[in-house]
């Protein structure tokens, strides 16, 4: 079981999310250097928060051409499990494996907080360690997380059950809370909250951990049911 | 070519003297870019001249100390292989000028200055200082500006992925045109792994590396050595503009070349430049560097060798490499799409050599530029007071009314809306964020902890210049040890106003022989700072400045917090009550914000009764005996008591002070030396505190929902702490009207 975290040259969270898989979840996770087109054996890749070529046009604009990215986009179309976390979602809905965009928060400030987050669904290889309706909580760090969709998609989303979390007390007006949202195939997560900024006790949460955990457990059937 | 009249000396801030001592090193006229170097390197700022002599006085050694003073940042060793570099750096008068990019370049000055030699940085803290946010003429005006601070730093911080984890923010009349942005930054890394900048090896290539050299910040490092008038705002094109995805790939980039093994010696291009960058790494290393700056990457078309020379560009950095492994540099540099060019190279002539597409355009010998600049011995006298000596006759009308102002007021509220604003978390390090007594990083390869407090008080300095100074180091080093940390070393950014005036010149030299007594005696040597003078607007000087920024090391452990946990505890004062006279309680928060006066002078400092409270309480902390703990600072003992209860928990206590003191000074009087605490075993902290010999008092327990303090059979103050808590929290969005 390999975790690969994209590098892009702005990328600040990388090797926090390294660090959170291979440390404090103890697997395998090597760095993916965002020139690079192809992801080598990972069965898993996380895109973490950062602000990947700067960000200065708009946040993921220039990520969606990048390499790594190409590669990113055939390993989802392969049922890949792809995690986006904060700029890692923003690329995520910019390249158009997510729907919607991220905004600039209702407050026009950066907030950095731990916030609570309610688990909207347990059906997902993200989530499957949580059960629908708890409460968990992580950091927020963002300028950039104000999710908006058209009331259709947002709709869609719902039906389909595909809001994987939605903050308690919205911080940064998002629509209907959306914290985090699954692709259609249920195989990629985007959210702007960080678990891997919720692994260990002095973070003051841990609750990171259930959500790597269900991508383990999700990649150990997958590899099972190979064999 | 220019002519050098009077007049163009005079406007690069040299003086007479000085320009003759430039004739004399150079044994003719200088030409025009040659006095720009000169002017930009012997500006107050680039060459300590006013503060040189008394900066000596420092103590600057101790066993951990592996770089002191002199280098881009201090480096101490933490054991286990590491080594931290750490500085604090101001960015005043850009921050004044132009707020948000100002208070950017600034965290990035400071960034460099740690990644240059090797350390990746892992922790920023900023010290502020601000007008009054209410000021009916200027109010408006401070609030801009503080916005637009806290809005750089964050912009350039969350970028460049470094967590922004604490420091301070204070307010009074004397920053109005004056804010002060002090920058604080330290890094990681091992100990065999430092780099330093000195152009070392005859023939090695001098490489610039980073970003494109503009117009921008021509002059900064005199602009920051001169005092502010009315024209001032016309200096707006001075301050440069900041990139801080060029500096997280130039971070990114430089540790990759390092690791390479080609690189000799590499320095930031900080204030004055290329200059600075040039003539310093020559200098350090005995050597001549010759560059021609036709190679040098430029911004803009028809800049002339006068403005690439002194062009203040963010982002970019000098290094020398070893001759013959150029590609792996350039290589590393392209892999992060930087450029890189090899601009020069090392001379054995000792001669900063400057060519324009070959031809000669200044020739200056390095060692006289970068360390013979003029040293003052300027004359001091008595330091700058203007404020009694005698208390006026004051009596209050409402003691919980009293503590309810002082929780709101700008100083002692909640700074909560500026410290979200930093990703305070980024590396995932933080092992205590903003709002405590110290904030606390993790080294994750050592188990070590590393922990970190700003502290200055310019109203104390004020009153007293050297008992201020003192207070300073003693209250950062209190604040590293109520976490458990044993304070190793120092970095000071001294804030002051016109040298040149005698009371100022000795508020400083009192303040500089302050900090070294109180440092020789905490053992916290300086290994680093920075001194920023001419800090005047239309004459009016800030309040004399000292900022300490302390380390300290400590197990990577769960710290002890400030509020209180659990109801019934003993809530103690160990160090005692602390004492005081109404002469000692005229620069307090409460003469400032209840009185709005300022009289007699600071709290009296014992500095070994000090060090005995911060053992005490380190041995307590690390025992495990406090639930809480939390030094005295700002509002004495009530305020303490009330940021004590506003945990999660709601947890307040039931108070009863020993008869002694007038309410309004036995409550909110500022005496150093005394930590509260709350504890389940309260015999234990006393016997604790008898080894060290120093006091330990009861004062009450823990109880929910409610602060009630008393003295004298009478209640004092008795509030909810819900309410308490709402006052504090939302005193700075008030202020700000947001």
């Amino acid at each position: 079981m390999k975790f690969g975290v994209v590098v892009f040259p702005g990328s600040n969270c990388d090797h926090d999310a390294w660090y959170a898989v291979s440390h404090d979840l103890g697997c395998r996770a090597e760095l993916l250097w965002h020139d690079d087109s192809r992801l080598g054996d990972v069965d898993a890749v996380i895109l973490p928060g950062g602000f990947s070529y700067g960000d200065y046009l708009r946040c993921g604009a220039i990520a969606k051409f990048s390499p790594v990215m190409s590669a990113v986009k055939k390993f989802a179309a392969g049922g890949g499990l792809v995690l986006g976390i904060c700029n890692g979602f923003q690329i995520l809905a910019e390249c158009g494996l997510l729907p919607g965009a991220l905004m600039r928060n209702a407050g026009l400030k950066f907030i950095c907080r731990p916030v609570q987050l309610r688990v909207e669904t347990a059906d997902s290889p993200f989530t499957s360690k949580m059960t629908r309706g708890q409460v968990i909580v992580a950091p927020i760090a963002h300028g950039e997380g104000c999710y908006q969709a058209g009331q259709r998609t947002v709709d869609e989303l719902e039906a389909e059950d595909r809001v994987a979390f939605r903050y308690v007390n919205n911080p940064n007006g998002s629509v209907r809370d959306i914290a985090g949202i699954l692709n259609r195939e249920r195989n990629v997560l985007g959210m702007m909250p960080h678990p891997e900024r919720a692994t260990s006790d002095f973070m003051g949460s841990t609750d990171g951990r259930f959500l790597f955990q269900s991508m383990l457990a999700a990649l150990g059937t997958r590899l099972q049911s190979v064999r | 070519m220019s002519a050098i009249t009077p007049g163009v000396i005079a406007a690069h801030q040299l003086t007479e003297p000085e320009y003759r001592k430039i004739v004399d090193i150079l044994g003719r006229e200088p030409n025009i870019t040659e006095l720009g170097i000169f002017s930009v390197m012997w500006s107050e700022h680039c060459s300590y001249k006013s503060s040189r002599v008394h900066l000596k006085k420092l103590p600057t050694r101790s066993k951990l100390v592996l770089q002191g003073p002199g280098e881009n940042a201090g480096i101490i060793d933490i054991g286990g292989g590491f080594a931290i570099a750490f500085k604090i750096e101001s960015h005043n008068h850009p921050s004044f000028i132009e707020p948000f990019q100002g208070a950017a370049t600034g965290v990035g000055g400071i960034l460099r200055d740690i990644f240059t030699m090797g350390a990746r940085p892992i922790a920023v803290m900023d010290s502020l200082r601000f007008g009054m946010l209410d000021d009916p003429e200027t109010g408006a005006r401070n609030r801009r500006i503080l916005e637009g601070v806290v809005s750089g730093i964050a912009h350039y911080g969350n970028c460049f992925g470094v967590p922004t984890i604490g420091g301070e923010t204070i307010f009074e009349k004397s920053y109005d045109g004056n804010p002060l942005v002090n920058v604080f930054a330290l890094g990681v890394f091992k100990t065999g792994e430092i780099f330093y900048g000195k152009a070392e090896g005859i023939g090695n290539p001098v490489i610039y590396v980073g970003a494109k050299t503009g117009r921008d910040g021509i002059h900064g490092a005199s602009m920051a050595s001169a005092e502010f008038t009315e024209e001032s705002h016309e200096k707006r094109p001075n301050v440069q503009v900041g990139d801080p995805f060029m500096e997280k790939l130039l971070l990114e980039a430089c540790l990759e070349a390092m690791r390479t093994g080609a690189i000799v010696g590499i320095q930031d291009m900080g204030a004055a430049g290329l200059t600075c960058s040039t003539c310093e790494m020559g200098s350090r290393a005995g050597t001549g560097i010759e560059i021609d700056l036709a190679l040098v990457p430029q911004r803009a078309a028809g800049m002339t060798p006068y403005e690439i020379m002194l062009s203040e560009s963010q982002e970019r950095m000098l290094l020398v490499a070893e001759k013959g492994r150029e590609e792996e540099v350039f290589a590393v540099f392209r892999k992060w799409g930087l450029d890189a060019v090899a601009i020069g190279q090392v001379t054995g002539d000792g001669i900063l050599r400057v060519r324009d597409h070959g031809v000669v355009v200044a020739e200056i010998p390095n060692r006289e530029l970068a360390d013979e600049a003029p040293v003052y011995h300027r004359p001091h006298t008595t330091p700058l007071r203007d404020v009694p000596m005698e208390a006026p006759a004051f009596t209050s009308a409402s003691l919980t009314g009293d503590l309810e102002r002082l929780v709101a007021s700008a100083d002692v509220c909640s700074k909560r809306w500026i410290w979200e604003q930093y990703d305070f978390m980024v590396r995932t390090n933080t092992i205590q964020g903003p709002g405590g007594d110290a904030a606390i990083v993790r080294i994750k390869e050592s188990g070590t902890s590393i922990a970190m407090a700003l502290d200055g008080n310019g109203r104390y300095t004020y009153l007293s210049p050297r008992e201020g100074a003192r207070l300073a180091v003693a209250e950062c080093c209190r604040n590293l040890s109520v976490v458990g940390a044993v304070p190793v070393a120092a970095t000071n950014c001294l804030n002051f106003g016109n040298p040149e005036r005698p009371e100022i010149m000795s508020q400083l030299v009192e303040a500089i022989e302050g900090i070294a007594e109180a440092c020789q005696h905490f053992e916290t040597p300086i290994t680093g700072g920075n001194v920023s003078l001419y800090n005047e607007t239309l004459g009016v000087p800030i309040y004399p400045t000292p900022v300490l920024g302390i380390v300290g090391l400590m197990k990577t452990t769960h710290p002890v917090t400030i509020d209180f946990k659990n109801p019934g505890r003993t809530v103690m004062l160990v160090g005692g009550l602390g004492a005081t006279d109404e002469t000692r309680f005229g620069g307090t928060q409460y003469a400032k914000v209840i009185l709005d006066r300022l009289w007699g002078l600071p709290p009296a400092l014992d500095m070994e009764y000090e060090k005995k409270v911060q053992a005490a309480v380190r041995e307590i902390v690390l025992a495990g005996l406090a639930e809480s703990a939390h030094d005295l600072s700002d509002g004495g003992l009530a305020v303490a008591l009330a940021k004590a209860s506003f945990g999660t928990t709601r947890m307040g206590a039931d108070i009863s002070i020993p008869a002694g003191l007038r309410p309004e000074l036995a409550l909110f009087h500022e005496a150093p030396s005394r930590v509260l605490l709350s504890t389940a075993k309260p015999e234990e902290v006393e016997r604790i505190a008898l080894d060290h010999g120093v006091e330990a008092v009861r004062i009450g327990v823990t109880m929910k929902e409610v602060l009630r303090i008393a003295g004298n059979c009478n209640t004092w103050i008795d509030v909810p702490v819900d309410r308490l808590r709402e006052t504090w929290e939302g005193g700075l969005k008030a202020l700000l009207h947001v």
